[in-house]
Parts: structure tokens; sequence; C-alpha cells
């Protein structure tokens, strides 16, 4: 669990800092996405570092799923009758909506691909040209309404997620553990300003179609 | 005070549960949660009913016996509180509590309130222990142990092993009771030989138990009367993962 | 009224070894017979409680080879009574240099148990002590250490060296735990058959040896007989024959009771341990009372108004009017006298009419002057967690308010007779903890119970045992012998008995009943004529409970009311005992006070000439008068002087 988050943390990061070039212009970010598929060749054929990443990526996130599933399974399993009344004492928000908020991160990152990769769902969907599809996206409401909800989500997934990760590392102790839980905020808070900066860039019209 | 009470009632452990509404109207503030369930179950019996179970037996916050989730809290309402250590003045006139038995696969309800917990032991015989036969011993200066880790294995030694923490965590994990003990030996110079067989081998019986796995959530440090630290599932991680990942453990 | 009692034969030998006192241990594990290891597997124990006494005596014998049958009433072994042990365990390390050897601690015990105990059992138990620190260091028992990582210890129950080794506040838990953990390894092991939420109902005895108990399972009900080779009861004190007691609520006298009733003697049932600082009863509702600790009386003033009556909050009442009992009628030792002084202190004030708070049963302990001289924060730093259980009990803030404490019942000297070997008068039937009566005599000293519990457990028994199990092998027994099945019958009799009853009391309020009797008549300060009118009024208290006892549901079932009318039951029979051992004893000594035998100013008066023996008591039938059988005590090695704390 820890390990395949972490992959995708790290994706996330890379991710997001991509995205950020989007600041610089459309020729760069466009130049960015192509760079992305040339890396190392002609060493390699085109698109190897990048298909690469995305089996990582990929089986990341189905192991990870499945350790989702096992674990929602035992919990279920060592629950069998359920509190009538039940109060929360300590567990945070983002403690209790790992697995749902999961489950919405899935579906946002299918929608994603849909939207951004395979273009169907872009309005736009010029291939070759990410940085105006991206702009027509996030020039829609409610598209932009989506990644933002998606992205909250996101946030709170990690916000606990890195903290569990850093426990379940045994990374944590009692002087540490102040440090981890501010870390893991922060590092979730800065990810998600870092993504929605870009749809609200385009909605706000500080970047636009030039 | 006037108190409404609904009480799981079940009749044995195969029997179907159900909550049933009682109302005492003589309830002191001065009373024990226990007391005030003594004074119910005198009247129950009295008046031909079956008295609630519950467990309990040194009414000091030290055995470990009771334990009842009141009002969707293990414990109760106050913190760092045992069942038999919360008394009444915490309620107020007019309430309406609800008690539930710890709901647990690995702890069946033998009736009522009462539990069965021996899924506890059944970690403990895992690796709970140092090895240590009588008359064995060194001369007990032989190992200095610093004063900071003494103590931090006292921290983590004086679990009561009342199961609050897998009666709050929403996992149904008992990380926290597995931990602690784990914690305790593993900080001393005389667990150091059986560090690394004892946390896979008491995870493994944890697991088998059919308690459910940590997500890290903390309700359990947050209802654990002893105040054991969440630190202590890291520890237990960090030896899991040294043992495992680190071939520390030769299976 | 003719004599409650009559007297037999005294006892003759307690198998202790002659010679030197120092080698008699030693003797004895000498001239001790063994067990070869390939018979040790076919042999069986059973051992019943699994506090310090029988958890680490289970998992040692477990360790030597024999297989171990262990009960408890608890859900688990780790829950046994000793847990609530708070201050510490005496040992006679000499860590400190400060003068300790084996010999004080031996010579501490002898005097602080009023001289009515073994000179030969205390020696064993001072010399035994230092191992048992080491042995339990050796499992991981995390006592308190000083900043070089050495054992730290401190000073406890006016001894005046500082031999207690502790664990915070926690000591008997920690202890427990780690005979517990032991016992689980055996377990694992497969060499302990642990049951727990079992209740021992009756001894089996078989051609004049215990051979086996009945035991009924608190979940199902079902009632068994088990049979091994020998059997051990650790079942602890009796001390809820007071209802209200600082013991644990299950704690009771059935194990050792039914053996009585079988055959084993009962010695010094009288001798009861009254703790000065607990928390005093709040109401009728009140189920237990939890003790303070004494280190309280360091620092905290203990006090009551002058006059008889006075309501005034304690803040109105000036300071002319207040009497400082303790530092006025003892100036020597003031606030810091011995438990037993300390306790009758309060009784008799509070019996003036001066207690303090509801029912005037309690008296201050006010840390007005200690926060004034060394500071709130040197206090809370000091008593912190103690100021803090108390407020959540009573709601009350010691920091503002004086504390009010009262004395509680504590723990129990009395208990089954045994020999040097731990040995009843059963053969087979073996006895260790606080359920023997065996080295405290009639007042035991702080600290020094667990110390006890773990000495025979871990180190007496498994030797003493062995030398009896290697007369063996014993004859067959199996569940149709007639003997068992006497036993059996008999308990599922009583069973059925206290179900058909179907009164209108519940067990509780009986409880209740029979408590206030005791601690009213053989409480703190027992008379002749107090004793004789509690004899008479549990008489016929029992037979009110034969006749009106209401105990719902079924046998077949968890019934925590069947399992509480048994004990009580049971308490009736040992509370006329106690009575009984009370009313001949006319002499005062420890934790026993006649007041027909006191000195001109007031404190206990012993009769060396007269008491200086065991009373171990026969029994011959529920209301029959017991028989009295006497062992001599001699005291070659420490002189019997009058104590006296002025
Ligand atoms: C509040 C408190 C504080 C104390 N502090 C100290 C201290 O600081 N230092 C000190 O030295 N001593 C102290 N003592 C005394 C000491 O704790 C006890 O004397 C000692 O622990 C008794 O141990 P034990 O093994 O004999 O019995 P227990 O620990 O009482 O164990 C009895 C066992 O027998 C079992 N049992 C009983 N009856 C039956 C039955 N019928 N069938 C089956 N099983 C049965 C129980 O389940 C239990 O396992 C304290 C006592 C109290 C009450
Ligand atoms: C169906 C989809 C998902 C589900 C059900 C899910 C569920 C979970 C759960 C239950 C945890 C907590 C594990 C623990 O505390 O040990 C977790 C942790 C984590 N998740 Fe997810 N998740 C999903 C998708 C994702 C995605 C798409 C990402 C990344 C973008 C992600 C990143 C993380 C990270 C970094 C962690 C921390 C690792 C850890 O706690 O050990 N998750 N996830
Ligand atoms: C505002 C936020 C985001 C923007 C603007 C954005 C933009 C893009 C773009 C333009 C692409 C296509 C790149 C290309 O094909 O060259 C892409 C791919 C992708 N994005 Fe995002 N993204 C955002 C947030 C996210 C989030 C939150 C996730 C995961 C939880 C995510 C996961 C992915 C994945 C998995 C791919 C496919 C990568 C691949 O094919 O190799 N994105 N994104
Ligand atoms: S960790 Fe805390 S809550 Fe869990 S069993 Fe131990 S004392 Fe109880
Ligand atoms: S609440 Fe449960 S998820 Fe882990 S941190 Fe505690 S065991
Ligand atoms: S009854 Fe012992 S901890 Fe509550």
């Amino acid at each position: 669990m820890a390990v395949t988050g972490g992959v995708m943390f790290v994706f996330l990061v890379a991710h997001m800092v991509g995205n950020l070039k989007i600041f610089a212009g459309p020729e760069a970010f466009n130049h960015y996405s192509e760079w992305l598929r040339t890396v190392g060749s002609p060493a390699v054929p085109y698109r190897t570092v990048l298909t690469l990443l995305e089996v990582v990526l990929l089986l990341s996130v189905v192991l990870h799923i499945t350790a989702a599933v096992q674990l929602a399974r035992r919990a279920r399993a060592a629950r069998p009758v359920k509190y009538r009344s039940r109060k929360r004492v300590q567990q945070s928000y983002a403690s209790r909506t790992m697995r749902w908020g999961g489950v919405i991160i899935a579906l946002f990152v299918i929608y994603h691909l849909l939207d951004l990769t395979f273009l169907v769902a872009n309005p736009a969907g010029v291939p070759g040209d990410p940085y105006g599809n991206a702009v027509a996206g996030f020039s829609t409401w409610y598209v932009t309404l989506a990644y933002t909800v998606a992205l909250i989500a996101v946030g709170f997934h990690l916000r606990h997620g890195l903290w569990s990760a850093l426990q379940t590392l045994g990374r944590s102790d009692d002087r540490r553990e102040r440090a981890v839980n501010v870390t893991a905020s922060v590092a979730a808070v800065l990810l998600i300003a870092g993504f929605l900066s870009v749809p609200f860039a385009v909605i706000t019209g500080l970047v636009g179609l030039r | 005070m006037k108190l409404t009470l609904r009480i799981w009632r079940q009749k044995g452990r195969d029997g179907k549960g159900r909550m049933v509404t009682y109302t005492l109207d003589d309830v002191s503030p001065d009373m024990s949660f226990l007391e005030m369930l003594d004074v119910l179950n005198e009247r129950l019996i009295l008046s031909g009913e079956e008295p609630v179970a519950f467990d309990h037996d040194c009414r000091e916050g030290i055995c470990g016996m009771c334990g009842m989730v009141i009002n969707g809290v293990a414990h109760g309402p106050e913190r760092a509180t045992t069942t038999c250590q919360l008394h009444m003045r915490h309620f107020s006139d007019g309430d309406t509590i609800d008690i539930e038995p710890w709901r647990s696969a690995a702890f069946p309800v033998i009736k009522d309130l009462v539990v069965d917990r021996s899924a506890f032991d059944s970690i403990i015989q895992a690796g709970g222990f140092i090895t240590a036969p009588t008359g064995a011993a060194p001369e007990a200066h032989a190992t200095p142990v610093p004063k900071p880790d003494a103590d931090a294995a006292f921290e983590a030694a004086t679990c009561i092993g009342c199961g609050a923490c897998v009666a709050a965590c929403p996992n149904g994990s008992g990380m926290l009771f597995t931990a602690a003990k784990i914690t305790h030996l593993g900080l001393l110079p005389q667990g150091q030989p059986e560090r690394y067989s004892r946390v896979v081998d008491m995870i493994d019986a944890h697991d088998e138990a059919g308690f459910g796995g940590c997500t890290n959530i903390g309700e359990c440090t947050a209802v654990c009367p002893k105040g054991i630290p969440l630190e202590t599932i890291s520890h237990l991680n960090r030896d899991y993962l040294s043992a495992t990942a680190g071939g520390k453990h030769p299976e | 009224m003719t004599e409650p009692y009559t007297e037999g034969v005294p006892i003759a030998d307690t198998k202790a070894p002659e010679g030197p006192i120092e080698k008699r241990w030693e003797t004895r594990r000498f001239t001790a017979k063994l067990v070869n290891p390939a018979n040790k597997r076919k042999l069986t124990v059973i051992v019943v409680g699994t506090g310090l006494a029988g958890g680490s005596a289970a998992a040692t014998l477990a360790e030597l080879g024999y297989n171990v049958k262990s009960y408890c009433y608890q859900d688990s072994p780790r829950r046994a009574h000793s847990i609530a042990a708070q201050g510490g365990i005496n040992a006679a390390k000499n860590y400190r240099g400060d003068g300790d050897s084996v010999h004080r601690l031996f010579y501490d015990t002898v005097k602080g148990g009023d001289f009515r105990s073994r000179e030969s059992n205390v020696r064993r138990l001072a010399e035994i002590s230092v191992e048992i620190i080491d042995q339990c260091v050796a499992q991981g028992v995390p006592f308190a250490r000083e900043y070089g990582g050495l054992l730290d210890t401190r000073s406890f129950g006016g001894a005046q060296v500082s031999r207690t080794f502790y664990a915070r506040g926690q000591t008997g838990q920690q202890l427990l735990l780690g005979a517990y953990q032991a016992l689980e390894r055996q377990i694992a092991a497969g060499k302990v058959e642990m049951n727990a939420r079992h209740e021992m109902l009756d001894l089996i005895v078989v051609d004049g040896r215990a051979r086996g108990i009945v035991v009924r399972d608190m979940v199902t009900g079902e009632i068994s007989t088990e049979f091994a080779d020998a059997v051990v009861l650790a079942s602890g004190g009796y001390g809820n024959v007071f209802f209200l007691s600082t013991n644990a609520k299950g704690c009771n006298v059935t194990a050792t009771w039914r053996a009585h009733r079988r055959g084993a003697l009962f010695a010094n049932p009288c001798y009861t341990q009254i703790h000065p600082t607990c928390i005093p009863v709040s109401g009728d509702h009140q189920s237990k009372l939890t003790l303070m600790s004494e280190s309280l009386r360091n620092d905290g003033r203990v006090w009551v108004p002058v006059a008889a009556g006075d309501s005034r909050a304690p803040g109105d009442i000036p300071e002319a009017e207040r009497d400082y009992y303790l530092e006025r009628i003892y100036p020597a030792f003031g606030n810091l006298v011995p438990r037993d002084i300390a306790s009758r202190a309060a009784k008799n004030v509070c019996d003036e009419g001066r207690g303090a708070g509801p029912g005037g049963l309690g008296v201050y302990l006010d840390f007005a002057d200690a926060i004034a001289r060394l500071g709130r924060d040197a206090v809370e730093a000091k008593y912190g967690n103690l100021f803090e259980m108390y407020e959540r009990i009573t709601g009350e803030n010691p920091y503002e308010v004086p504390m009010r404490i009262y004395p509680a019942v504590h723990y129990t000297m009395g208990g089954l007779w045994v020999d040097y070997d731990l040995r009843s008068t059963i053969p087979g039937l073996f006895v260790i903890g606080e359920a023997n009566f065996s080295d405290h005599g009639a007042n035991r000293l702080g600290a020094s119970a667990l110390m006890q519990g773990l000495a025979d457990g871990y180190f007496v028994l498994p030797a003493t045992v062995g030398d009896y199990l290697a007369d063996g092998p014993f004859p067959a027994v199996s569940a149709t012998d007639p003997e068992a099945v006497e036993a059996r019958d008999g308990v599922e009799s009583r069973i059925t008995r206290l179900l058909a009853v179907d009164g209108d009391r519940t067990p509780d309020s009986f409880h209740r009943e029979l408590g206030r009797i005791m601690w009213e008549y053989c409480g703190m300060e027992r008379t002749d004529e107090g004793l004789r009118k509690a004899i008479a009024l549990i008489r016929d208290l029992r037979a009110e409970f034969w006749t009106r006892i209401k105990v719902p549901g079924t046998d077949e079932e968890l019934n925590q009311q069947l399992e509480k009318a048994g004990r009580i039951a049971d308490f009736f029979e040992l509370a006329e005992l106690m009575c009984v051992d009370a009313l001949h004893r006319t002499e005062s000594c420890g934790g026993h006070f006649r007041a027909e035998s006191q000195t001109a100013d007031g404190e206990a008066l012993r009769d060396d000439e007269h008491f200086a023996y065991a009373a171990a008591w026969e029994f011959t039938g529920t209301g029959e008068p017991p028989v009295l059988h006497r062992e001599d005590l001699t005291f070659e090695y420490v002189h019997p002087t009058q104590r006296s704390y002025k």
C-alpha cells in the first residue's frame, strides 16, 4: 500500500510540476508533452520511457486498489455487527474518507484520461495540442468543477496517505510524529495548490488561448 | 438523576441481540457507571427480569476486564478512563445513554455486554514474552537499561488488554494492543534476541484471529484508557519491515 | 453462651528442617526427592488461580516438564487481582548499601508480623526475595530505573532501608504480566491447559489425597470433574467477606473454603489488614473501595473537627478547632504511624461523631500546609497522579479541599494452613500466595505480598511439589470414582438449591448485610460481646439467605448472579469462623485488636504467654463448633518486643 501509494505520489509531484509549465505558454507546454514522448530517443524508440512509466504507474494503481479492497474486506469481516450508535473521537475526515476518496480519484482518473489523453471527452480534442485541449476543457465551468472536486479528494487522500505511509514504513516516532503530520499536510496542500492553479488560471483568464 | 438506558441484550453467542430501553430515576452523580448498572440489575432481579451481564473485576481501572461502548465511544466520554472509573457526574439528568458491547469478529459476544477476548491471549502466546526460564536469570544489575528506554518500555507495558482499541478502530484492528507489547519488549535489552521473530509471529497471530488491518486512523489511541501512543504502531511497523524486507527474520 | 469451638491436638511438626536458620531452605531443597524428566511428562498438576502465585507456579511447573491445568474465573489469566497492587515488591538486594540484608528483611518481617509468624518461613522468604528480582528483570518487567540504568528502589511501609522495587504505581500489574507472559509461553508450548472463566467449586479427595477439583464452565454452565496428581490452590485472599474492600469484585473464598470443608485446616482467619488511606464510602450504592497510596501520609496532615457534629466545610473550620489527632497522640511518628494504628485512630474519632463527609465516616488528609511549604508544583510532581485519581472518583479537587480518607479492608493474613513445604493438611493439596497463611503473621508489611506470592510460585512450590510427586505414582482416578461423583453431585445440588429458593432478596443485598456485620463487629476493633453477637447475626442471616435468596436465570449459561450467590454462601461460613477465631484470641496483635487487651494508653497488648501460636481450625459441619489445633511458634532469632510508636 505504502509503496504503491508512494509511486503514485511521486508521479503526481512530477505531473504537477509538468503542468505548471502551462504558465510558460503553449509552446513550452506542448513541447514538454512532446519531450515526454521523445526522451531517450534516439537511443530508445519513441515513447519507450513514457510507456515504461505508464506500466509502473498502472501496476501501482492495480496493486494499490487490490490492497485497498483487501483491507476494506478484512475490516468489514472484522466487524460483522455494526454499532447502533457511534461517535468519532479522533479520526480525521481525511482518514475516514480514504476508501470513498480513492474511488472518486479512480473515477476521476478514468475521466481525466478520456479527457486529456484519449481526447474523447475533450471539447477541443486536438491531438498534439495538449495546451489547447486543457484550456478548452477548463474554460467550461463544469469541467473545472469536476477537476476541483477530484483534486480536493486527492488532497485529503494524500494528507492521510502520506502520514499513514510514514507510519507504516516506521518512520514516525514520538518526536517526529508532529513533524510528520505537518509535512503530510503541507505536502498535500502544496501539491493540490499546484494542480489547482492551472484550471483557475484558465478560468480567471490568466492563461488563455493566445 | 433520571436516565434512559438503551442496552444491547443478547442471550448467548448465537443469539440475536437487540437494544432494550430501561429507565432509572434514582441515579446519584457519585456512582460509578458500573454501580449505576448494579442498581439497574438489582431492580431487574427483583422484578423477575434477567439482569444485564457485563464484565468487571478490579473496578480500579487496571485489570482490563470492564468495557462497553457508551454513546458510541469505547469506555465512554471521559478520556483515558475505563468504564469502571467513569462516574455518573459526567452525565446529566434526562440523558439517554446507549450501551453496547465491543463489536468485533475477533471478540464474539458471550452474553449482553460480555465478549470473549481470548484472541488477545493468542497474540501473546505467539511471542509476547521473553524466554527466561525460572531459576536461570542473571543478576538483575548485570544489564543496565538506559532510563529513557526503561521509561518508554514501561509506558507501552501499561496496556491493560481491555480491547477498547479494537472496539473503536473503524477497521476492527488490534494493532495498538499488539504494538504495545512489541514496543515494551523490543525496547529492552532482554527482549532483543527474539525481537524479529516476535513481531512476525505476533502479527501473523493477530491477522489469523480475525482482526482487521491498521490504516493508521488513530481512533484506538484516542480511546485507550492508558494512552498507549500511536508511535508504538510505528515501532511495530519498523520492526516488521526489518524482519521481513530487511531479512532479519530467518523464515 | 458456651464457647463456640472445641480444642483438638496441637500441630506437632511443620516439616521445617532443623539447624541454623540460614541453612534450612538449602537443606530442604537438598533433601527433597526429585522426579526424573521422563516421569514428569506423565504427571499432571492442577493450579487454581493465575495471580502472582498461581501464574508463576503454573509457568514454572510447566517449564520443569509437568503437565499443568490452570484455572481462573476471569476471562484471561492476566486479570487476576494481583494486577491491582500498586506500591512495590520488597527484596533484600541491598543495592543502596544502606545496611539492608537478608537477615534484616527477615527481622523486619517477623517484627512487622507482630511475632505471630514462623521464623523458618520468613527467613526463606527473605532469601528468595533476591532471586525474584533477577527473574523478573530477565522476563522484561520494566522496573523503575535511575539515570545510570540501574534499578531504583524506595522505602515503604515505615522500613528504615530502601528495599522496595517498583514500576511507578503499577508494580503488581507489571509483575503479573511477566508471570502471565511466561504462562502464555507454556500454553503455546502445549504444557499448560488454560481454563479461563472456570470456577473451582469443590475439591476431590480420593484415598486421603487431593486428586482433583470440580469446576463450572462459567460460560456454558457445564460442571466437570478434573483430575491430577496434585492440586495447588492459589486463589487469593478473602477480604471480600466484608463486601466493601479494596479487593477485586470477584475475589472469593470458595476454592479454599471448599478445601477446608474437605479437611484442610484454616489458620488465623481473623487476621485482616485494614488500610488507613482509602477513599471513603460515598453512598449506599458503593460497590468497592479504592486504595490511595500510603505515601500520601508523608506530606498530608490528618485531622478532624474538635467538636462532634461539626458540619462546616473544612475550609471554614479555624485552626484552633481542628484536631490533628495523630500528631497529638503519637508525637514521635505523627501521621506516619503504622497502618493498623492509623486505621484504628480514624475509627475512634469517627465513632466520637467527629468524622468528615457523608455519614461521618472519613477524616481529612490535608495538603494545605504541604502546598504552602513546598509549592503546588512540588506537590503535584510528587502526588499528581494520585490527586487526579481522587478527583476522578470523588469529583473534589484535593489541591483546594482536603482529601477525605477512611480505612478499608485490604489484605487477609489468614488462609489455609500449610507446612514448610506449602502442603496443607490434605496430602497433595498445596496452597500458595495470599490463599495460605504462611509468612506474614498477624500483620503484613507493605510490598511483601507480591514478594511472597512470587517466592511461593517461582521457587518454593516447584521444589516441594516434586518431593511429593516422587512418592507416586498414585492410583488412577476417574470421574466414576465414588468420591468424584459425590463431589460433583454436591456441587450440582447446591446450584439447584440456590436456583430453587426463588425468594425476594438479591445476592448483593445479603452480601452487603453480611459485610456490615463483619465490619461492625469483626473489623478494626473486636470485643467479646460484639463477636458473640456477630456469630448469632451471621447464623440468622445465613438461614435467611437459604430461604429468601433470588437467583435469576438458569445454570446453563453465563449467570453472574449465580456465581455471586455461591460465593456469598461460602462467605457466610467463613465469616462465622473469623468471628470464632477473633473471639478465642483474647489478645491484641497486628491486624487483630481486642478492646479488652490494650495498654493504659490504648495500644495493642500482645499476650505472648498464651497466644504465641497459629490457630488452625478444623471444619466439623456448617454451624458446628470448629476444632482448634494450635501450632506453637518459637522465636530463636528475633525476640518478641512490644511495639511502641509514641
Ligand atoms: C489495591 C491493592 C494494592 C496492593 N498493593 C500491594 C503492594 O504494593 N505490594 C504488595 O506486596 N502487595 C500488595 N497488595 C496485596 C497483593 O496484591 C495480593 O496479596 C497478591 O497479589 C495476591 O496474589 P495471589 O496470587 O495470591 O492471588 P490473586 O492475585 O488474588 O489471584 C487469585 C487467582 O485465583 C483465581 N480464583 C479465585 N477463586 C477461584 C475459584 N473459585 N476458581 C477458580 N479460580 C479462582 C482468580 O481468578 C485469580 O486468578 C495489594 C492489594 C490490593 C487489594
Ligand atoms: C480506487 C482507488 C483507491 C483506493 C480505494 C485507495 C485507498 C487507499 C487506502 C485505503 C489507503 C490507506 C492505506 C494505509 O493507510 O495503509 C491509501 C493510501 C494511499 N493512496 Fe490510495 N486509494 C486509491 C487510489 C489512489 C490513487 C489514484 C492515488 C494516487 C494518485 C493514491 C495514493 C495513495 C497514497 C500516496 C497513499 C499512502 C500510502 C499508505 O498509506 O501506505 N491512491 N489509498
Ligand atoms: C489540473 C490538474 C491536471 C491537469 C491540467 C492535467 C493535465 C494532464 C494532461 C494535459 C495530460 C496529458 C499529457 C499527455 O498526454 O501528454 C495528463 C495525463 C495524465 N494525468 Fe493529468 N492533469 C491534472 C491532474 C491529474 C491528477 C490529479 C491525476 C491523478 C490523480 C492525473 C493523472 C494523469 C494521468 C495518469 C495521465 C496519463 C499519463 C500518461 O498517459 O502517461 N492528472 N494530465
Ligand atoms: S492498547 Fe489501550 S485500548 Fe488497547 S487493549 Fe491496551 S489498554 Fe486497552
Ligand atoms: S484506529 Fe485502527 S487503523 Fe490503526 S491506528 Fe488505530 S488500529
Ligand atoms: S473493572 Fe478492572 S479495569 Fe475496569
